[in-house]
Order: structure tokens, then C-alpha cells, then sequence
């Protein structure tokens, strides 16, 4: 388990910068989360941490993401690998059509070396448990992915990206489009994965970062305006703009 | 100028909403005109090649279907389709089986990779499809057959054809004019719309699905494998129909290549006919008095008949799969092999 540090990062779509100079250090084993008014460039940094930005046509990143040692924009680094180790979890439930609920959950080793499938089975069945999904979906492993509930979805796509066993968990508004009651499940899970991996989590909804969160980044126009733990970002701030912001004067 | 300032309001005049309601009543009526009247023209298309075809149908029944012999002579007539739905069918799945592969390829290529191959190869395969079939017909003939001939024919005789079975699809004298040719032929001219269609569908593959794939560590392939092909597959097939499509009608290119000798047999190697191509080279002989004309009318049906019912077939297929990916009771083998497990 290791924690991710960005230094410097710009990034941008096309000629658009939508990133400068961006410093956060999501510590090993605690929730980082990232807030800001929409647009302000919080799910582009997310995106950043696992290499996922330059798959957009015209995306261009500058920077550095340390994690574990070595730069992931360094020259000899395998974006691929690099999403191996560092996973995500998306704003939409994206699960694959085509593929049954265990299908899913282990879709990410079907990659790379052979599991067999009692192990795939073994380990699909380990990740819907982590996932807090296990006990809903276990007499129907069977069925489309794309059957479950809007909310029991996106718990797949996080036993999906635990199932690969990541380091990181990269998380870009991982509730916005559920309902309370699962986005309630979503942050008891949140709070019980913290053990096991770093999170770092995107969110429009201040009072989901300061339930969830222990440090707190707030950005405005591509920019961090304040980094600091997430008590301090919600009771104190330094910076007025943050202030103003978690007190909802905008945003 | 807001609405309620506007002079007309008060006067009383109809406001100009009016005249975009007649308009359009014109436009739909107008529109139902045009699309009833297709279908009226489809019909009466049909009816009067059955028509035409009538005096066969009634005379050889379902032998005309089965039947192999081809024979104008007046007085010992006998007319039988089977070497030319043979022969259709033959050279369109060849054309089918080598172009879908390549045009898929093609397609993948156009959507996911950057870079300055991207336009001018995508135009480059556009251009394909807009070269008159009668030209891929004389190249066929000029260039690809003397090739075929002395160098590919003999050599997969000499490799494939020692194989049991496949080998037979092999064999023979790879001289003078063939299905083989004429499926290779088909295959190039078809490999444009196949690629068009199937890079509209790629295209449209949600971007949530790649990332998905993406962000558990596939590489380019296996996102392609597992994010985009599942989901591209149904119009992938309609795109694969479209391109059969083609293939079955198409006449001139193939008469100048497949020899237009209505006969069944086991080897790719020899020469055929099919439907089209035979149409194409025998009308003139066909006089109005005569069964022949009526037999070639029949042959026409016959070509339809069995471009509808592939097209159908295709709709079954495509609407199938699309009810696994909506999710109705999906059981794929994978699935149901790794519950076995439990």
C-alpha cells in the first residue's frame, strides 16, 4: 500500500490548459478527496493519477506523479501497468454489457496471466465481498451485469477494480448519479476499504468530502487553492475562496 | 422584437406559426407519397417478375430449385437453378469470410489509432468503392487471374489441398476461370462498405466502456477485445449483411472471372455461375415466346428470394444478440462454464 504524489502537474485539452501546476500527496492508507465547482478540474487531476487523461484525443499532460518510487510520466513507465496498480472507479456504473455479474467482478484478470477458474471464481467471489456486494448478487453471478440496480452497479465496478488487487483507488464522483441510500453504502464502503488501500476521491458534494475524507483539496480554475487535512478545510480554512465556497456562498 | 410588441398579435393576423403547420401537412403528406409509393413500386417489382417467372414455376415446380440442368433448346426445355444459387453462394460466403476480417480490422485501425495514417487511409478505402465493378472485373481477369494461376492456386493445392476434407475445396486445375477468383474479386469490392458500417458502430462504443477496460489494466487489444467488439457486434453483422449484400447482386465483375459454367462441385478451383452472372450473359438469347425468358424471370426471383431470406436471417441474429446485451436471461458459454465451478 502506497500513497501517490503529484508535483507540478499541468494538463491540458488540446490548447486548453485545464491544470496548473497542481501539488497534492494523498497519503498511504487515508481518503484524499478533491473538491470544486464543476469544470474547475478536479476529475482531469483524478484522471492524471492513473495516466487515464492521454486517452482523450488532444490531452497532453506535464508533471510528475511519484508513486512507489517511480515517476508515472517517466519515460520507461507502462501506462498500462500503472493501471494495474492504481484503479478506478467511475462517475457513471460502467459495467460490461455483454458480461455476467462474475464476469465483471473479475474482468480485469482475465488480463495478462492465466488464472484458472477456480481461482478466478476465489477471487472474483473475494472482491464482491470487499465491494459489500456479495451477500445481494450471490445467487446471481450468472446474470448481466447490466441487470443489478443503479447503486449495486457501481459497487460492482469497485469489486471490479479491487479485484485486481490495486494499491490506490482513484474514485471520480463515484456516487453523484446514485440515490442516497446507496451513496450511504457507497461511503460506508469508502470508509472500510481506507484500511486496505489510499483513496483518492473526486466529489461535488462538500458534505460527502468532510464524511468520508481526512485531508481535503479544493481547486478553482484548474488551480489548488487549499490543501490541508479535511477537518481544517471545513472548520477553518486559510484561504477566504474556501471559506466562501464550503459555506456555499458559491459554487 | 418580443412577442407581445409584435403589431401582428393585435391585428388579429394568424401569427406565422400557421404557415409552418401547412407546411408541415405538405411535407408529411408529401413524405407518405413518396415512401408508400416505394413500397408500391417494391411490390409490383416482385409481382411482375413472378409473374414473369410463372410459366417455369408451374412447369418444373420445386425441381426448378433442385434441378441442374440448363437447357433453352425449344422443345427440350429443362431449367434448373441450383448450379447458380450454388455458385452464389459459394462466391459470396468466400467474399464474405475473407472481407469482414480485414474490413473489421480496417475499422479498428480508423477509430483507435492516431496519427497521419488515420485520413488518407480512410479515404483511400473510400475510394475503393467508388472504381466501376466492371474495372475490378478487367483487372480480375488481366492481372489477378494470371496471378492466381501460376503462383497462389498452385500453392495452396500443394499446402491446404493435402488436408482431409478442407483439401478438397482445393483441388484441380488452377487454369482458366474460377469461384475462387470471383470470390477474391467480391471480397475486395465489398471490403469498403464493411469498413464504413463497422466504423460507424466502432465508433459509437461508449467511451465509459473503454475506460472501464482501460482502467483494470487492458492494453489497446484487450480493450478492443473486451469493451468494444461485444458491444460493436450487432452492426458489425448488419454491416457484414450490407457487404453479402453487395456480393450476391453483383453481376458484371463476376462474369468476366467465374466462367459462367452452371455446374456443382466440390472445388473452389473451378469454374461456375451465379445468378446474376448468368442473367447477364444469356438474356439476349432469350426470346419472348420461348420458356427461357420466363426461366430467367424465375432465376431473378430466386436471387431475391434468397437475398431476403439471408437478410432476415440477420435481423434474427442481430436482434438475439442485442436481447443478451440488454440483458434477457444471458447464459453465454463462459458464463455457465464458470458456475459449473460452484
Amino acid at each position: 500500500m502506497r500513497g501517490v504524489e503529484v508535483g507540478g502537474l499541468s494538463a491540458w485539452f488540446g490548447s486548453k490548459q485545464v491544470l496548473h501546476h497542481v501539488n497534492l500527496v494523498a497519503e498511504t492508507g487515508k481518503v484524499t478527496a478533491i473538491i470544486g465547482p464543476s469544470g474547475c478540474g478536479k476529475s482531469t487531476l483524478i484522471r492524471c493519477m492513473n495516466r487515464l487523461h492521454e486517452e482523450v484525443r488532444g490531452a497532453r499532460v506535464e508533471g510528475k506523479v511519484l508513486f512507489d518510487g517511480i515517476d508515472l510520466y517517466g519515460p520507461g513507465t507502462d501506462p498500462v501497468e500503472v493501471r494495474r496498480r492504481i484503479g478506478m472507479v467511475f462517475q457513471r456504473p460502467n459495467p460490461f454489457p455483454t458480461m455476467s455479474v462474475l464476469d465483471n467482478a473479475v474482468a480485469g484478470l482475465r488480463l495478462g496471466v492465466k488464472l484458472s477458474k477456480v481461482e478466478l471464481r476465489e477471487r472474483g467471489e473475494r472482491a464482491l465481498r470487499a465491494a459489500g456486494l456479495w451477500d445481494e448478487v450471490k445467487d446471481r453471478l450468472g446474470e448481466p451485469g447490466a441487470k443489478l440496480s443503479g447503486g449495486q452497479q457501481q459497487r460492482l465496478c469497485i469489486a471490479r477494480a479491487l479485484a485486481v488487487e490495486p494499491e490506490v483507488l482513484l474514485m471520480d464522483e463515484p456516487a453523484s448519479a446514485l440515490d442516497p441510500a446507496s451513496t450511504l453504502r457507497i461511503e460506508e464502503l469508502i470508509g472500510e476499504l481506507k484500511d486496505d488501500y489510499t483513496v483518492v476521491i473526486v466529489t461535488h458534494n462538500m458534505q460527502q468530502a468532510a464524511r468520508v475524507s481526512d485531508f481535503t483539496l479544493f481547486m478553482l480554475y484548474g488551480e489548488v487553492v487549499e490543501f490541508a487535512p479535511t477537518q481544517k478545510i471545513f472548520t477553518r480554512p486559510d484561504d477566504q475562496r474556501t471559506e466562501d465556497y464550503v459555506t456555499g456562498r458559491f459554487g | 422584437m418580443s412577442a407581445d410588441r409584435d403589431p401582428s398579435w393585435h391585428a388579429g393576423v394568424p401569427p406565422p406559426r400557421r404557415h409552418s403547420r401547412l407546411a408541415d401537412r405538405l411535407f408529411s403528406g408529401w413524405s407518405a407519397v413518396i415512401g408508400f409509393g416505394l413500397i408500391l413500386l417494391l411490390l409490383a417489382l416482385l409481382l411482375e417478375l413472378t409473374a414473369g417467372g410463372w410459366r417455369t414455376f408451374s412447369r418444373f415446380g420445386f425441381g426448378f430449385l433442385i434441378g441442374r440442368n440448363w437447357n433453352p433448346v425449344r422443345g427440350r426445355e429443362s431449367f434448373g437453378a441450383l448450379p447458380f444459387v450454388f455458385g452464389t453462394l459459394v462466391t459470396s460466403a468466400l467474399a464474405v469470410l475473407l472481407a469482414v476480417p480485414v474490413a473489421v480490422g480496417l475499422a479498428l485501425l480508423l477509430n483507435e489509432v492516431r496519427g497521419a495514417i488515420r485520413n488518407p487511409l480512410a479515404s483511400f478505402v473510400d475510394l475503393l468503392a467508388a472504381i466501376p465493378s466492371v474495372v475490378y472485373g478487367l483487372w480480375g481477369l488481366f492481372v489477378l487471374k494470371p496471378m492466381f494461376d501460376r503462383h497462389l492456386e498452385p500453392f495452396l493445392t500443394s499446402t491446404i489441398g493435402k488436408v482431409p476434407i478442407v483439401g478438397a475445396l482445393f483441388q484441380g486445375n488452377p487454369n482458366g476461370p474460377d469461384l475462387f477468383t470471383a470470390g477474391v474479386i467480391l471480397a475486395i469490392m465489398i471490403v469498403p462498405i464493411v469498413t464504413a458500417v463497422s466504423r460507424e458502430v466502432i465508433a459509437v462504443v461508449p467511451r465509459d466502456l473503454r475506460e472501464a477496460a482501460l482502467a483494470v489494466g487492458a492494453t489497446r487489444y484487450e480493450t478492443i477485445r473486451m469493451a468494444v467488439l461485444p458491444y460493436a457486434r450487432s452492426g458489425i453483422v448488419g454491416a457484414t449483411m450490407l457487404g453479402l449484400g453487395r456480393a450476391l447482386g453483383e453481376t458484371i465483375a463476376v462474369s468476366m472471372v467465374v466462367g459462367n459454367r452452371p455446374q456443382v462441385g466440390t472445388s473452389l478451383f473451378q469454374a461456375g455461375a451465379t445468378i446474376p452472372s448468368w442473367i447477364a450473359s444469356s438474356f439476349r438469347e432469350a426470346t419472348s415466346v420461348g420458356l427461357h425468358r420466363s426461366a430467367l424471370l424465375a432465376l431473378a426471383v430466386v436471387l431475391v428470394g434468397v437475398a431476403l431470406l439471408l437478410a432476415f436471417l440477420s435481423r434474427l441474429f442481430v436482434s438475439r444478440t442485442e436481447r443478451l446485451v440488454a440483458g434477457q436471461g444471458a447464459g453465454g458459454a463462459v458464463e455457465t462454464e464458470m458456475l459449473k465451478v460452484t
